[in-house]
């Protein structure tokens, strides 16, 4: 999928911010991700172009970031910490229990991350890159599920569609 | 007495937390007005007399003298850029992600008054990529900071220009390694680059380049109002100021505390006002200071009853202050589970570049996983330690020596080391045949 025209003018506007078209690989295919809910190889194409290399180069860079997701994944990415503060307070138990709750459920891709800034409050999670903190597995499965029935809304930054 | 924090970075998302990040919140509790005062004396007097006396080391996790790095710049090379590392990852490290969140301004400020000092025009902040909450208020203050004539040309009048382009980085722990922090910022795979050159002769585009952290810089503005000498009465020996701590872990009362550098990890840990004391008033059976990358303490009194003074842990003990983390375990903890998620984490964020640490992380991780859960081998232990040894030559001075180009697979070495020297009957016990691994207890969410 290719940027729309807003977002076309906003990669623009980003590649000129920098003195080199190359530093804008990761902004723009946030930017992608964030129009797509993923990064498409049509638009490590397109970003390609946008900043003068090769899509190889794109993919290449791409491929070494964690947070872009290079499959179509759910409309909620759910991010559970399991490192060693969370790993002592639950993290894992609410790990196990979103992906028995969400296995099969093509809205949500649960999966496990590395420590999210979030210890003071641990276990936590995000969802679409929106802290949740102070979690046990049925907390943290209620937040998902006011997602999924839009109580609550996800911010649309990358990793799930508006 | 009681030990409790001393707020000076801290201050402001105390005082406001309803409007903190605002500009409005932010100027009227005295935002930019250290800006105004740097802008009116020479760049020279703000880093090579302000925040050289002030004795500011790195917040980041090395804890390098400020006013040392900006001093290597190489002279008469233009452009040069100030980056901001905001790629808070260190296990167990919650400190920037406070400061960027909450007092957003305070960082800008700081950015400001290192690029004036320094003679540098364009600055990047390079955000942690999970950090959608930070990126959104660093991005709104920026264009605030803007309007109100703090960024962008002319600044105040003085004829100082500068802009800031927020960059977000997309989940890559080494990222944090300013050397990969560059690359990854000039849009390559995160890979940490031979040094020399340093970045401060060759850093970002091949331009000097000066690299600091989020709390680092929010400090400048605290030095430049009030003084450098003044500042440096606060904390310990080498140790200046105050910094915050990330205390994490089986205590009461875990947070981001900011304290004078000096008091000691059980006043951290136990102190009404910090800490708060372990769970149920268990002991302390460990604890990791200084993120992930540091060697471990104990719950001994001579390691509770040491200062946080960086020399002082690094000389006595070999461990780091680091980042600022301190995790705390009490008596129910199985050390070898924590040791291998350690690794596991390693493994997984080991770049790939140097083969010391690609391989033997993940050697490491599996020797690990296997004994923490109730299939150690006998003769493990000497496993880890040949493996580490080709990481961290000595393996029980990791993470202070190395086979790679930067620290992260020393880092795995750490826990090693550790389980060796605190826990050896324990770890030799469970490679034992037979041998079950202690369930991990869940706490209940305090």
């Amino acid at each position: 999928m290719s940027f729309d025209a807003s977002n076309l003018a906003r990669a623009h506007e980003i590649v000129a911010q920098y003195p080199r078209p190359k530093s804008a690989i990761l902004p723009l295919a946030h930017l992608a991700q964030d129009q797509d809910g993923w990064l498409s190889p049509e638009a490590m194409r397109e970003i390609a172009e946008l900043v003068g290399v090769t899509p190889a180069e794109v993919n290449g860079t791409c491929s070494f970031y964690t947070m872009f997701k290079r499959r179509p994944c759910g409309k909620y990415v759910v991010s559970v910490c399991t490192n060693v503060t969370c790993l002592v307070l639950g993290g894992p138990e609410i790990l196990e229990h979103l992906e028995e709750r969400y296995a099969g459920d093509g809205d949500v891709t649960v999966e496990e991350v590395e420590c999210l800034a979030a210890c003071g409050n641990a276990p936590s999670m995000q969802v679409n890159y929106e802290f949740h903190e102070h979690l046990n597995p049925e907390v943290a499965a209620a937040i998902v599920d006011d997602y999924k029935s839009g109580v609550l809304t996800a911010r649309g930054v990358s990793g799930g569609r508006k | 007495m009681t030990a409790v924090e001393t707020r000076l970075v801290t201050k402001r998302l105390h005082d406001r937390p309803e409007d903190s990040w605002t500009i409005d919140g932010a100027i009227a509790s005295g935002a930019y007005a250290s800006l105004k005062q740097a802008l009116t004396m020479t760049p020279e007097a703000i880093g090579q007399e302000e925040v050289k006396a002030s004795g500011l080391r790195g917040r980041g996790g090395a804890g390098f003298p400020a006013a040392t790095k900006w001093s290597f710049l190489a002279p008469d090379s233009y452009p040069r850029y100030l980056v901001v590392n905001g790629d808070e990852g260190e296990p167990s490290t919650f400190k920037d992600r406070m400061l960027i969140e909450r007092d957003p301004h305070q960082l800008i400020e700081g950015i400001a008054i290192a690029a004036f000092s320094v003679g540098c025009h364009l600055a990047f902040v390079y955000l942690r990529g999970e950090f959608a909450l930070g990126y959104e208020r660093v991005m709104q203050a920026v264009r605030d900071a803007h309007e109100h004539g703090f960024l962008g040309k002319d600044i105040q009048g003085s004829g100082f220009d500068l802009d800031i382009v927020v960059h977000r980085g997309a989940g890559a722990y080494i990222c944090g390694e300013e050397s990969a922090l560059i690359e990854s910022l000039e849009g390559e795979r995160g890979m940490p680059r031979i040094k020399p050159p340093f970045p401060a002769v060759e850093g970002l585009y091949a331009k000097p380049t000066v690299v600091n952290n989020v709390e680092t810089l929010s400090t400048l503005p605290h030095i430049i109002a009030m003084g450098g000498e003044k500042y440096a009465e606060y904390g310990v020996n080498r140790s200046t100021g105050t910094r915050l701590f990330s205390v994490s872990g089986h205590v009461k009362k875990p947070g981001n505390y900011e304290v004078e550098l000096g008091i000691t990890f059980r006043d951290l840990i136990y102190s009404p006002e910090l800490g708060g004391g372990i769970r149920d008033d268990r002991p302390v059976k460990f604890m990791i200071p200084g993120g992930a990358s540091s060697q471990w303490l104990t719950g001994s009194d001579e390691h509770l009853d040491a200062p946080l003074d960086m020399d002082y842990v690094q000389q006595t003990f070999g461990v780091m202050l680091g980042s600022g983390a301190v995790m705390v375990y009490d008596d129910t903890t199985d050390p070898t589970l924590v040791a291998w998620r350690l690794a596991k984490f390693f493994a997984h964020e080991s770049c790939g570049k140097c083969t010391p640490c690609r391989e033997g992380a993940g050697w490491i991780e599996k020797v690990l996983y296997r004994i923490s859960h109730g299939q150690g081998r006998p003769g493990d232990l000497d496993l880890l330690f040949s493996v580490g040894n080709s990481i961290s030559p000595g393996v029980t001075n990791a993470p202070f020596t190395q086979t790679t180009i930067c620290p992260l697979g020393p880092s795995v070495v750490s826990s090693v080391a550790s389980l060796h020297r605190y826990f050896k009957d324990e770890v030799t016990a469970m490679c034992e045949p037979g041998h079950r691994s202690i369930p991990v207890t869940a706490g209940e969410p305090a």
